[in-house]
């Protein structure tokens, strides 16, 4: 992979076919620069709250991360194997509480929040995938956001831990060496998790499995006629994103001391998905920039001013109708996201910089 | 465990299932002929409900006048959500269908609670229909009675509209095969506005009716839409048949098993067991039940057969 | 991979509603063969691959691949087994490189897909027999360009080559010359009849030309049955096929 950036992790993954061969290393591009802008950034938010002595910023972008981490997760089945689940939130839903439960019952170790919230998260995600992959289209969406109603009313209904009021989280997440009792020590915690799992999706996206993922979201009856058993590749990919979404259930309870059902709700997921598609479908860092962009929006709009009194009460209050719109904007408009314009635009330079080598094909827009 | 509260469940299952079914008839369709995703429409089962619920405070308790404003109200609210914005959707993917209904949802949700605030809005039993009728010795109310009523009616009149007209005939045509309806030359942006019409009616209808006896507020078109998703997934996508037993079915299911489940419950397992697990297992019911039917039958129960 | 394997096909059926779009067709291609399946629009041919790769499942009769039966068997058991196919509709990968698309088409026949560290590209076992399927159809030159930029002949050579790459012993040609013009025609004709001797061939095609001058023997379908299996020059000859088709073309064969 010639990509010429300083961070391996900060390059969003070409999906068409600049990857074919290496050939000498392509310019930094405005889209390197801009995935390395946020993840360095990203990095240094909380150096940058206690310059300004804000440590709110720390809390709300530490919640950026828990989200960026979610989408990322989701993205590399909906954007990149084009199964658009709506009951992801679920998986997020299910860290929380793997968090919450065994903290209700004195169990503060974080290895055993994390290794009980991947156990129940891998049998959940293989029940849930292996019957939702039976189906396709609209009907998978339709019965993905059952399943996260499902274990939405199933929470609810747990009386003894909150139901639907919810549980406090009486401490957070010790992990022996370390703790995430501190909100600086949480923020690096979660940032690391994005960096690994960007990392191993990386990796994943050109590897093996990748590409039949990928194959299968352009033409899966084409990949069962070369010889995948598409089910198979497609559950792995189903529970390794549920999976990711598990791990940021168990920031967020750690963020938030608290756990409850609407982290599962059904707008959750759909919250995830704009996410992606503001950011960019099947694109690497597109899911953090669009995770970052709509939380950052939804932070400006509930306490934005403009100094009427009319507006701003409503602006503040119905900030929530303006998400609406805007994401009905976005899908029409701004289909390639933010970040994924900026891919799309390389990928269309590096096709039109291929010489013509015979053949009559001329160099067509990849998007 | 009485007769007489079985009884009375079962005839709640059955009015919450002809609820479900003015929904998932319009929705079912929508989805079958245009193939498209409305999240909305729950969206617009709650625009009925608000319209019923103001113009029945605003004009001294007439239900007359809120069926006048829900109805037509819906119904010219859906066509205007066509016109303006999801023509321009029906040709692009479902995850566009779903993520612009959806920013519909927060939009709806939100205008609701600038125009009418958080809080429910009450709308009464309408005077003539706050009594009971007697069924089988049953004193069963009057207004949930009328529901059912007016919910078969509705469905036999769907059943004829769809089965013995030319317009009915498209869009059975249309669920089958859509392409070629309009291959044949059939003006399928006009059919196509008419069933979404006929869709968004029947929501507003839902929601008129639903007004006196559920909680008028943002966000009560989701819990509804999603049942009413169990409902069109289990009877089958594009049926309207299917629409019809599937409602009846998880209405009739949801009721009774979630009054009737944790005490079954109490009968077999320790108690604190059954106090626990009997209300969770209830409210899991009809998803226990809707992937129970498409393990054995992916296309759900009457799939409507492709051309 | 050098082992030749004959098809055996007996009275397959498949319908559709009322309508019967394969009746009872008995095929049999000996190993090495190229059998060339002809007949007018709606004669079922399609219809017939799809029951050969698995797309769809035939309602009776059966499929014998190389001694097993496949009737029931998904298309990814029969790709497995050596049946490989092409679309009538060009169903390569546009996202991809030309490169790309054949070591997708050569790792399916390379142990499983559960690698999640190295990259396919980096990986010679997938790109040296990728290379050498290019080779084979005269495409090495096109390796790193993105599909998307090739002409419609190419992708369709392209396709050919995924279809060889993965080491199909049969190999099913839905139209692969549909919407080529005559020089692009004449490549695969000439590519196809390099594969003469080396591999089965089932081949769907209305270019009569290449169709006489490529095939071992010929079957005429006619409403999902076959009219007429033999020869070129015995179909030439047959009267019925000349009433039930060559007579609607204008040239004489």
């Amino acid at each position: 992979m010639a990509e010429a950036t300083s961070n391996p992790a900060a390059t969003g993954a070409p999906t068409g076919a600049s990857a074919a061969t290496s050939g000498p290393a392509r310019r930094i591009t405005a889209r390197h620069a801009v995935a390395a802008a946020v993840l360095i950034g990203l990095g240094l938010v909380p150096v940058l709250a206690s310059l300004l002595n804000q440590p709110f910023y720390v809390t709300l972008f530490t919640r950026i991360l828990v989200f960026a981490i979610a989408a990322t997760g989701l993205n590399l089945i909906l954007g990149y194997g084009a199964l658009v689940s709506f009951g992801h939130a679920m998986y997020i839903g299910l860290g929380a509480y793997a968090v919450g439960l065994l903290g209700h019952h004195g169990i503060t170790s974080g290895w055993a929040h994390v290794g009980a919230a991947l156990v129940a998260g891998t049998v959940v995600a293989l029940a849930v995938g292996a019957i939702c992959l039976r189906t396709s289209g609209m009907a998978f969406i339709m019965i993905t956001l059952a399943f996260a109603q499902m274990l939405f009313f199933l929470a609810v209904s747990l009386k003894e831990y909150g139901g639907d009021d919810g549980l406090p989280v009486a401490s957070r997440s010790d992990f022996g060496l370390f703790s995430l009792a501190d909100n600086v020590a949480l923020y690096y915690a979660a940032y690391a998790v994005l960096l690994a799992v960007l990392f191993l999706f990386w990796r994943l996206i050109h590897a093996r499995f990748g590409m039949v993922l990928r194959g299968c979201k352009v033409n899966e009856r084409r990949m069962a006629a070369l010889g995948f058993p598409t089910l198979r590749y497609k559950l792995a990919a189903y529970v390794i994103s549920a999976l990711v979404c598990v791990l940021a259930g168990v920031l967020m309870a750690n963020l938030t001391k608290f756990v409850a059902p609407s982290y599962m709700a059904w707008s959750v997921s759909g919250e995830l998905i704009v996410m992606i598609v503001l950011g960019g479908m099947g694109t690497l860092v597109g899911p953090v920039v669009g995770a970052t962009a709509l939380l950052v929006l939804e932070e400006v709009l509930s306490s934005l001013k403009f100094g009427i009194d009319a507006v701003d009460k409503l602006v503040n209050q119905h900030w929530l109708a303006l998400i609406g719109l805007f994401v009905v904007a976005v899908v029409l408009v701004l289909k390639q996201g933010l970040y994924g314009r900026l891919v799309a635009r390389d990928e269309r330079a590096a096709h039109e910089a291929k010489p013509g080598q015979g053949g009559a094909g001329k160099a067509e827009g990849a998007k | 465990m009485t007769l007489g509260l079985l009884l009375t469940q079962l005839l709640n299952g059955i009015q919450l299932g002809v609820l479900l079914f003015l929904l998932a008839s319009g929705l079912t369709l929508v989805f079958g002929i245009m193939s498209f995703v409305n999240l909305a429409h729950g969206s617009l089962y709650m625009m009925g409900a608000y319209f019923a619920a103001a113009a029945f405070n605003a004009f001294d308790n007439s239900f007359l006048a809120a069926a006048l404003v829900a109805i037509p109200g819906a119904l010219l609210l859906g066509l205007l959500i066509e016109r303006l914005l999801l023509t321009s959707l029906y040709r692009r993917d479902h995850l566009d269908q779903v993520l612009a209904t959806f920013g519909l949802i927060l939009f709806f949700n939100e205008v609701v609670r600038a125009i009418w605030g958080p809080a429910s809005v009450y709308m009464n039993v309408p005077q003539a229909l706050s009594g009971t009728v007697d069924l089988f010795g049953l004193a069963y109310p009057s207004y949930r009675f009328a529901i059912i009523a007016v919910g078969l009616a509705v469905g036999a009149g769907l059943y004829l509209v769809i089965h013995r007209t030319r317009v009915g005939m498209l869009i059975r045509a249309g669920a089958a095969n859509a392409e070629m309806v309009s291959a044949l030359g059939v003006n399928i942006k006009g059919l196509n506005s008419i069933v979404f019409a006929l869709g968004a009616g029947l929501a507003g209808l839902a929601g008129l009716m639903a007004g006196p006896i559920v909680s008028v507020q943002s966000g009560m078109g989701e819990p509804i839409l999603i049942l009413t998703l169990v409902v069109i997934v289990t009877g089958g996508i594009g049926s309207i048949r299917g629409a019809f037993y599937g409602a009846l079915i998880v209405g009739i299911v949801d009721t009774v098993g979630r009054v009737f489940l944790p005490a079954l419950l109490r009968e077999f397992l320790e108690r604190s067991v059954a106090q626990a697990a009997g209300p969770a297992i209830a409210s899991m019911l009809i998803y226990l039940l809707m992937a129970a039917v498409l393990a054995l039958k992916p296309a759900g129960l009457f799939p409507v057969k492709h051309g | 991979m050098n082992r030749l394997a004959g098809l055996e096909v007996q009275g397959l059926v498949k319908r559709f509603g009322g309508l019967l779009a394969t009746d009872h067709v008995d095929l049999a291609l000996a190993p090495g063969e190229i059998h060339a399946v002809i007949g007018p629009n709606g004669a079922g041919k399609t219809t017939l691959i799809n029951q050969l790769s698995g797309d769809l499942l035939a309602d009776e009769g059966r499929i014998v691949f190389d001694g097993r039966d496949v009737t029931r068997e998904p298309p990814w058991r029969r790709a497995l087994a050596g049946i490989g196919r092409s679309y009538q509709i060009t169903s390569v990968f546009p996202e991809f490189s030309v490169l790309q698309n054949v070591v997708l088409a050569v790792q399916s026949h390379a142990g499983h897909s559960f690698r999640f560290w190295r990259s396919v590209m980096d990986e010679p076992a997938l790109v040296q027999p990728a290379r050498a399927a290019l080779e084979q159809v005269g495409m090495s030159a096109l390796a790193a360009r993105p599909v998307a930029a090739l002409s419609h002949g190419q992708r369709r050579q392209l396709e050919i080559a995924m279809t060889l790459a993965t080491g199909a012993k049969l190999l099913l040609l839905d139209e692969p010359m549909a919407g080529m013009s005559h020089v692009e025609s004449e490549g695969v004709v000439a590519l196809l009849r390099g594969l003469k001797g080396r591999y089965t061939v089932l081949l769907v095609e209305h270019d009569m030309d290449a169709v006489f001058s490529l095939a071992d023997r010929i079957t005429v379908l006619v409403y999902g049955r076959p009219i007429a299996c033999g020869t070129p020059d015995e179909i030439r000859a047959s009267a019925e096929v000349r009433e039930a088709y060559l007579g609607d073309q204008t040239e004489a064969y």
